[in-house]
């Protein structure tokens, strides 16, 4: 093992550096633009921490977070949305036997393969799952359809337990988590590609149900008006120690609502991050994270010292997964709306993993900062991109259908600069901004 | 007996003929995958933005060539454009691993680095494409449009039912099949293809051989990047260009490579077609081939549809899950992963 010497001010000076940055904005552009911007990096900085546990500890290649991320949102509309009674009136006779076939189509299949161990086993377990799946179907469909036809414009769906929001976060975790069971149980203990391409496959699954299961979360039709942790803008621009408050700082009071709000958010999720992160560190520094880093490095040396590789595979698997569910139940709640449509590889799964490397796998500090500096960097690349565009077709000279494609193209620059930015870390300093902690004295 | 015509031709204008174009589309896209994975070992992400950014060459040559007066006849201008479109992919292809993977090869990085390495060649293919021809959709097929018409079909045979055979899935076929025996005549004749096998079968007993891995490398990417512009042309005129569709296609082509037996050439072609077949029949929707051969009072009400349409993708993951979970190596014994 090598050890990189690096400057104890480093970690200091580069946060320092970015929240001069964010400062920067505040001033230049507005403080309510600084905020939004800030919120949406510590969310992002949330789930790179989560990809952090998976890689950094581990070294599993998850190209799913979207999916968990997804999990995480439905779980804020599943918890806080108020319950739709007539659609659970005339649904929940159908979806009650539904649930109850799958139980027993998932009994029976498991009882067969515990008991019979003879040929045909394979065929015999297929023909009861399609029997089930049958049945199943035969149940939900006229009760989905049914509420699907309640209300369709505002509701056609469940709606959720009207419960607060906060408690989603937790609960997106656990669906997360819930998830991560079920596809680390079948892909961990194969290659790492095989993880990377069933990740990717369940994370589409995942988002084509939330899309396409009406019933469930409206699907396309999107959920809006999810009920804050806050008070919302509105609400204190009405109220009188609100307008003294504005009058006092002499600013607007719209302004300054948004900004109560947004800097509102920003306190819960900095409580958030912090939480997540002295577990993380705790993890990280215990026996636990040690035995994880030996995995990680020698899985063959590990194995021999008696560790269950893939048992612990599927504990950090589990944990990560459950951080990133987490962070997207809180942006599901900061955003106030549930829009399936919006999820996209690009944006919430593979700029994570830029996050992860360009902050320092393996370094908790790192991974937080890493999310700080690309959502920030992504932000901000598109204004500049269509600047640089319009520069450069008011300096040469152009036909009117070049000009216009030339600036319309420019919302993509940003992803050539995520490509660049990913390569050129990965070439160049492949440890990251703040590289990974290792044993003081090089082990020989 | 007319009814079961019937039934068969409505089977085989909207679930066989469909799946068999498909098929060898993902075929062409999962030899390329599998091709890298055997020399290169790893799988790479940017596949399917590589299959764009070719296809896209091919779209602008096209409209060049159009613009210019030059075409075909019954034939696609595309076809014209396709080896102008396999240069330009093959370019950028030796481009990339000249300034990204022969790094990591030097070293002897791990796989998974090549893997991340792929997702930030992603992300600039991906912005690639985009800029030069936007996001939309574009139809770019011209020609003749069908070598059988429905309703010709029905004068001919009398049948109620007709069979649309469209020129784009007999050029796919047909192309698809001399292809892969270019492919195949390649990788066991000729001295090439032979070190290309020997390095994939051992890296290291190749090398004491006198095998240049520069070049086997080398060749791995042109045929990759051909295979890539060629699938993603003929998935263009069977269907249409959108930048997204063509990363999205990567999870039934990873699916592909991967029931197979990743690796394998031939378990490549075969997973080609198990997964479009899987996909194309468990979503059609059975309600007008029942309806000919079933009574009339035996008729279920629905469409008679296994999954919706909007779950396609998850036929290809299940298959996959199903093949990792029964035969981890896929049909064909892939690499031991």
């Amino acid at each position: 093992m090598r050890t990189v010497q690096t400057s104890d001010y480093r970690m200091p000076l580069l946060y320092a550096a970015m929240a001069l940055a964010l400062i920067m904005v505040g001033f230049f552009q507005s403080w309510t633009v600084a905020l939004a911007i800030f919120n949406l990096c510590m969310i992002s900085a949330i789930m790179a921490l989560g990809v952090n546990i998976q890689w950094g500890y581990a070294g599993l290649f998850n190209v799913g977070i979207m999916g968990f991320a997804a999990l995480g949102g439905v779980a804020a509309v599943l918890v806080s949305m108020p319950p739709v009674p007539e659609a659970w009136a005339v649904g929940w006779q159908g979806l009650a036997l539904a649930a109850l076939m799958l139980l027993l189509t998932i009994a029976a299949a498991i009882m067969l393969r515990r008991s019979y161990k003879g040929r045909g086993r394979n065929l015999l377990t297929a023909v009861i799952i399609i029997a089930g799946y049958f049945a199943i179907r035969y149940f939900a469909d006229p009760a989905t359809d049914a509420i699907e036809a309640v209300n369709p414009t505002s509701e056609g769906y469940l709606g959720g337990l009207g419960m607060p929001i906060i408690l989603s976060w937790m609960v997106g975790g656990l669906f997360a988590a819930g998830a991560a069971y079920l596809i680390g149980r079948v892909a961990l203990g194969l290659r790492s590609d095989y993880l990377a391409i069933a990740t990717l496959g369940i994370s589409e699954i995942i988002l084509s149900i939330l899309k396409n299961e009406n019933w469930l979360t409206r699907g396309v039709k999107n959920v809006t008006g999810i009920p804050r942790p806050l008070p919302n803008e509105l609400a204190l621009q009405r109220s009188e120690w609100f307008a003294d408050l504005a009058v006092r700082f002499d600013v607007p009071v719209t302004v300054m609502s948004s900004i109560a709000v947004r800097g509102g958010f920003a306190i819960i999720f900095i409580i958030v991050l912090v939480l997540i992160m002295i577990l993380c560190e705790r993890a990280l520094n215990s026996p636990w994270g040690r035995m994880m880093r030996a995995i990680r490095d020698n899985r063959d040396s590990a194995a021999a010292m008696g560790k269950d590789i893939t048992g612990r595979h599927l504990q950090v698997f589990v944990l990560g997964s459950a951080v990133v569910g987490i962070a997207g139940a809180m942006l599901v709640t900061l955003d106030g709306q549930f829009t399936p449509t919006t999820y996209i590889p690009l944006r919430y799964t593979f700029l994570i993993w830029v996050m992860v490397i360009v902050g320092g796998s393996g370094n908790n500090f790192g991974a937080v900062l890493g999310g700080f500096v690309i959502w920030f960097v992504w932000v901000q690349a598109e204004p500049a991109g269509l600047w640089l565009m319009q520069m450069i077709t008011t300096t040469f000279e152009f036909g009117p259908a070049m000009r216009a494609h030339l600036v319309d193209s420019a919302a993509h620059l940003r992803m050539l600069l995520m490509g660049a930015i990913l390569l050129t870390v990965m070439r160049f300093s492949p440890r990251g901004l703040i590289p990974e902690k290792t044993a003081a004295k090089p082990l020989r | 007996m007319e009814d079961i015509l019937n039934a068969l031709v409505v089977l085989a204008n909207f679930v066989i003929i469909p799946s068999l174009a498909y098929g060898a589309q993902l075929a062409l896209g999962a030899l390329g995958v599998t091709l890298i994975y055997a020399v290169l070992r790893f799988a790479n992400f940017a596949h399917g933005d590589l299959m764009a950014f070719g296809t896209m060459t091919v779209i602008l040559l096209t409209w060049f060539f159009q613009a210019q007066g030059i075409g075909l006849g019954p034939l696609p201008t595309a076809l014209l454009a396709l080896p102008f479109g396999i240069i330009a992919a093959v370019l950028l292809a030796m481009g990339t691993d000249r300034v990204v993977y022969r790094f990591y090869r030097k070293k002897r990085s791990a796989p998974v680095t090549f893997v991340i390495a792929s997702v930030g060649v992603m992300f600039i293919y991906n912005a690639l494409t985009r800029i030069f021809i936007g996001t939309s959709d574009i139809r770019f097929e011209d020609g003749e449009r069908f070598i059988i018409r429905a309703g010709e079909f029905r004068e001919w045979t009398g049948l109620a039912e007709g069979l649309a055979l469209r020129s784009s899935q007999v050029h796919t076929l047909v192309i698809a099949v001399v292809v892969v025996i270019a492919l195949f005549w390649f990788l066991q004749k000729t001295r090439t293809g032979k070190a290309m096998r020997a390095y994939s079968d051992n890296e290291d007993l190749a090398l004491l051989s006198g095998i240049n891995p520069g070049r086997v490398v080398l060749i791995t990417w042109v045929i990759a990047a051909a295979l890539a512009t060629i699938a993603g042309t003929l998935y263009g005129l069977d269907k249409s260009f959108r930048p997204f569709n063509y990363f999205m296609l990567l999870l039934p082509i990873f699916a592909s490579a991967v029931v197979g037996g990743i690796g394998q050439p031939f378990g490549a072609i075969a997973g080609g077609f198990i997964v479009a077949f899987s996909e194309v029949s468990v979503t059609y929707a059975y309600r007008r081939f029942l309806s000919h051969i079933m009574p009339e009072e035996w008729m279920p009400d629905g469409l008679v549809q296994l999954l919706s349409t909007d779950y396609k993708f998850a036929v290809s993951f299940i298959i996959l899950v199903l093949v990792l979970l029964v035969r981890p190596n896929g049909i064909f014994k892939g690499r031991v992963i």
